[in-house]
């Protein structure tokens, strides 16, 4: 009887959802604002990468909302893993000769790539939330492979505050030279090179500080706890 | 190309069939990072690569790291 009422429940929330999804006409440009951003993004911001322009310029203020939340979520992660008892270190069994070896051999190229993810944010997919995801993996290879070493508390708190800072102090500086926030008040240069798109790329750098900081002290907290 | 996309599908959703269905939670685990690193694919497919290096980075290893190490500090069966 309850299995009947629930298949029946089911079937009434797909047939909800889908029909209205069929009112929505998919892959026609109903929208305005996506065809500006399409047609006019790189003249009006100087960054080829379309996603970049939209996330750090049109909606820069929502980005820095969404930096915000996985701050609140890494100082929540560490107020709460932190109150218990430390002190007795377990003795750590070392990893094997394959993890260890591919560890020390790889972390170098991985820590390259992040870097080269957010630096060319503005230019080739990706940016500074993608750029941070692949270093904090990074960093857990270390902790897969490497058992002894530990990140500083410390260089990582500092990281994270410094591109925290970085950000907002780019977008106050809009606000003093030009009227509102995060203006782009650096020049555009030339479309398609490494110094171009103004403050898009200081934004990503401190972006991807700020993510693979927080992202690698989540793991560490986790780590050291269990 | 077709094809291709079908058996991502296929698969993704014997990933997450079988990660619902695992009493091994380890291996459950295992099955939803499969199904990130799947959807990650199919992101890249539809022309997001922004999108698939994210979930590829957050989805399938930080997102699986997490919970192994959960895991470790309940049990590793579910009852």
């Amino acid at each position: 009887m309850r299995r009947a009422v629930a298949i029946l429940l089911l079937i009434i929330v797909a047939l909800g959802i889908s029909l209205s999804l069929a009112e929505i006409p998919f892959g026609s440009p109903e929208t305005k604002v996506g065809k500006h951003y399409i047609d006019e993004g790189i003249k009006e911001t100087g960054a080829v990468n379309i996603v970049t322009s939209v996330v750090v310029n049109y909606r820069g203020f929502d980005t820095l909302g969404e930096v915000t939340v996985l701050f609140i979520a890494a100082i929540g992660l560490g107020a709460v893993l932190t109150t218990s008892v430390k002190g007795e270190t377990r003795k750590i069994q070392p990893a094997s000769l394959v993890l260890y070896t591919g560890c020390r051999l790889l972390f170098p190229l991985i820590l390259i790539f992040g870097s080269f993810i957010f630096l060319h944010g503005h230019l080739t997919p990706g940016g500074g939330f993608q750029g941070g995801a692949i270093i904090a993996s990074g960093f857990l290879l270390i902790y897969l492979g490497c058992r002894e070493r530990r990140i500083s508390r410390a260089a990582s708190n500092l990281a994270e505050s410094l591109g925290g800072l970085v950000f907002v102090i780019i977008g106050l500086l809009g606000l003093v030279f030009g009227g509102y926030f995060l203006l782009n008040f650096l020049p555009k240069g030339t479309a398609n090179t490494l110094f171009s798109a103004g403050i898009i790329p200081i934004i990503y750098i401190a972006i991807g500080f700020k993510v693979g900081s927080e992202l690698a002290s989540i793991i560490d907290n986790l780590i050291e706890e269990s | 190309m077709i094809f291709v996309v079908s058996f991502l599908v296929v698969l993704m959703l014997v990933g997450a069939v079988s990660a619902s269905i695992f009493r091994d939670l380890i291996s459950a685990v295992i099955a939803a990072a499969l199904v990130s690193l799947i959807a990650s694919i199919l992101f890249y497919f539809l022309q997001a690569p922004d999108v698939a290096m994210a979930e590829a980075a957050i989805g399938a290893a930080l997102t699986a790291a997490i919970f192994i190490i959960a895991i470790r500090r309940t049990s590793r069966y579910e009852e």
